[in-house]
């Protein structure tokens, strides 16, 4: 009996141990690229010598900070505002109707989800580029949508399914219009939701590199496009600046995934559509 | 005058109502078609360019209709680049799974799980490339990693963790790690705790009751968990060009696919390669859902009342 409690005890703080570790290391990771940021030169010590911010500068000016993130809000915002007009419509339809070929309906929008960017993006990016979209803004906006549209009409449908269908027949009732019930009941009720799927499109997008980098031309590359080809061209520039833009973007995500946070549970961001759970 | 007659026209006016009376009780009405907009979207951007691709792919620029196939699976730097992505997918897939189910069944019965879920969110925001070039810093041989080990005297010389396959593995254990666990996490809390209560209460130590009460309810979880984990980290892409040794051992299939299309502009070879790691993606995945049917399927929590 003594020696199960001294195992279970064990295993437990084994278990902890491990994530510790991890978050420990996590932790390491990102503070690394902070203080190597701001370090003068850091080469052989636990920490450099001396502090400075003028690798900000330098980095703003060197990568065009300014023109990137002016692009990646412009991108990021006109996803947002798509994926809204398109996605929530078609949930509030899902949640409402019953119809023959609605599970065939339900797998279209999944498998954008399933299917990994790569995969799908190299064929989308010939595409897009054969159309004549690719290279520039509108391309990227088109690549990013194909996963936010299904993305937020898988979080909203359980949302708007929660809402009692009879709170709209009674706004009928008293001779609301469509428009009428768009706008002074469903809107209010969906706000919520809405508001949540959003924000979790806009931290996506902000992070999405893959499409993206497949569909930027010189002018319509996002942050993390640029930071990837700072990276890439690493020895170019003087490493201390490609950390300062990373810290740059690191804020960029990071800002709306707090806010986003108040909205939403973070396992929404991985599992998609909340869980009931017991 | 039309010459339309009064009946007629009325006649048709019906038949039109009661078309739309036999769509309506079919559930097609107008707000059904509030579907259209999302539904074409996705047909356009994603259905016909796969099958756009698919086609490109029996195009090649030169040879019969299989040619990028063959080439693709004779020319060695091509093809074995499915084992080497393989080689990296597997094992960062059963990690992350071991990794996650314990401390999934730890952090189930904690009552504030917001903070942790919230720092392990982090990881999945910030992205494979932040995370690549955060671990250039920290894994390498000046790194914090490094000289932590070095000073408590586990190792004596720095021990090479980026420009490597090890660099790429990291990335992808710290990168999928997170999504895996929430994924397990939602699936362990979806069991009805009185299950495992009742098991306890007839004497199973923790062991057993995982064994036979948890084991058994969360094979169907492991294996969506699996299948989604295992197709993201097939993809990897930044990690393998910024961590990895991309002309080397972490060549992958989505750097061979990135050369045919962005180096060569040979466009079919690239579609050709995207539509070959899809369909590996779909043979693992249709294994382990394969899998799946020979274990219990059946509800997790027990019935309402």
């Amino acid at each position: 009996m003594n020696r199960d409690a001294l195992l279970s005890k064990l295993w437990v703080t084994a278990v902890w141990g491990v994530v510790t570790l991890f978050v420990l290391n996590l932790g390491a990771m990102i503070a690394t690229v902070i203080v190597n940021s701001f370090g003068t030169r850091w080469f052989g010590t636990w920490l450099p010598p001396s502090f400075t911010t003028h690798w900000y500068t330098d980095a703003w000016a060197e990568f065009q900070l300014g023109d990137v993130l002016l692009v990646t809000f412009q991108i990021v915002g006109l996803v947002v505002l798509f994926s809204g007009l398109l996605g929530v419509p078609a949930a509030y339809a899902l949640a409402r109707r019953e119809f023959p070929g609605k599970r065939l309906i339900l797998l279209l929008f999944l498998l954008p989800l399933m299917v990994p960017p790569i995969t799908f993006g190299i064929p989308l990016a010939s595409v897009l580029y054969k159309a004549g979209f690719a290279g520039s803004m509108s391309g990227v906006v088109l690549a990013n949508l194909v996963p936010t549209v299904p993305f937020v009409i898988l979080v909203m449908v359980p949302f708007i399914e929660q809402i009692d269908p009879r709170v709209e027949d009674a706004a009928r009732v008293f001779g609301a219009g469509t428009f009428k019930l768009f706008t002074h009941v469903l809107l209010p009720l969906l706000a919520p939701g809405i508001l949540a799927a959003l924000l979790l499109v806009l931290v996506r997008t902000i992070a999405m590199f893959e499409l993206t980098f497949f569909t930027a031309g010189p002018s319509s590359q996002t942050l993390v496009v640029a930071l990837y080809y700072a990276v890439y061209a690493a020895g170019v520039r003087a490493g201390q600046s490609i950390d300062a833009m990373a810290v740059i973007y690191m804020l960029t995500t990071l800002i709306w995934l707090l806010v986003a946070l108040r909205f939403v549970n973070p396992t929404q961001i991985v599992t998609r559509a909340k869980r009931e759970t017991a | 005058m039309s010459t339309v007659s009064i009946p007629a026209a009325r006649e048709r006016a019906e038949e039109r109502r009661d078309l739309r009376q036999w769509l309506a009780l079919r559930g097609i009405d107008g707000v059904t078609l509030l579907l259209a907009p999302a539904a074409i979207f996705t047909l356009a951007l994603f259905v016909y360019p796969f099958l756009y691709g698919l086609v490109l792919s029996f195009r090649p620029n030169e040879g019969d209709w299989l040619g990028n196939y063959r080439t693709f699976f004779t020319d060695p730097f091509l093809h074995t680049t499915i084992y080497k992505t393989l080689w990296l997918a597997l094992p960062a897939t059963f990690i992350n799974i071991i990794a996650s189910v314990p401390v999934a069944m730890r952090v189930r019965l904690m009552k504030r799980q917001r903070l942790l879920t919230t720092i392990l969110v982090v990881p999945i925001t910030l992205g494979t490339v932040l995370i690549a070039e955060g671990l250039l810093n920290y894994l390498g041989p000046q790194g914090w990693f490094n000289r932590v080990l070095m000073s408590i005297g586990l190792i004596s010389s720095p021990i090479r963790l980026v420009h490597n396959y090890w660099g790429t593995l990291i990335s992808l254990i710290i990168s999928g790690f997170p999504f895996t666990f929430l994924l397990t996490l939602s699936y362990v809390t979806g069991i009805d705790p009185s299950l495992e209560q009742a098991a306890a209460t007839l004497g199973a130590k923790p062991w057993e009751r995982f064994r036979h009460i948890f084991l058994p309810l969360l094979v169907p979880g492991f294996a969506i968990t699996f299948a989604l984990t295992f197709v993201q980290m097939f993809s990897v892409f930044p990690s393998a060009v910024l961590l990895g040794e991309p002309a080397g051992e972490t060549r992958v299939i989505s750097i061979a696919a990135y050369t045919a299309a962005y180096e060569q502009y040979n466009d079919s070879m690239a579609a050709a390669i995207a539509m070959i790691m899809g369909a590996v993606q779909l043979v693992i995945v249709s294994i382990v859902l394969g899998l799946r049917g020979a274990f219990y399927r059946g509800p997790a929590n027990t019935a309402k009342g």
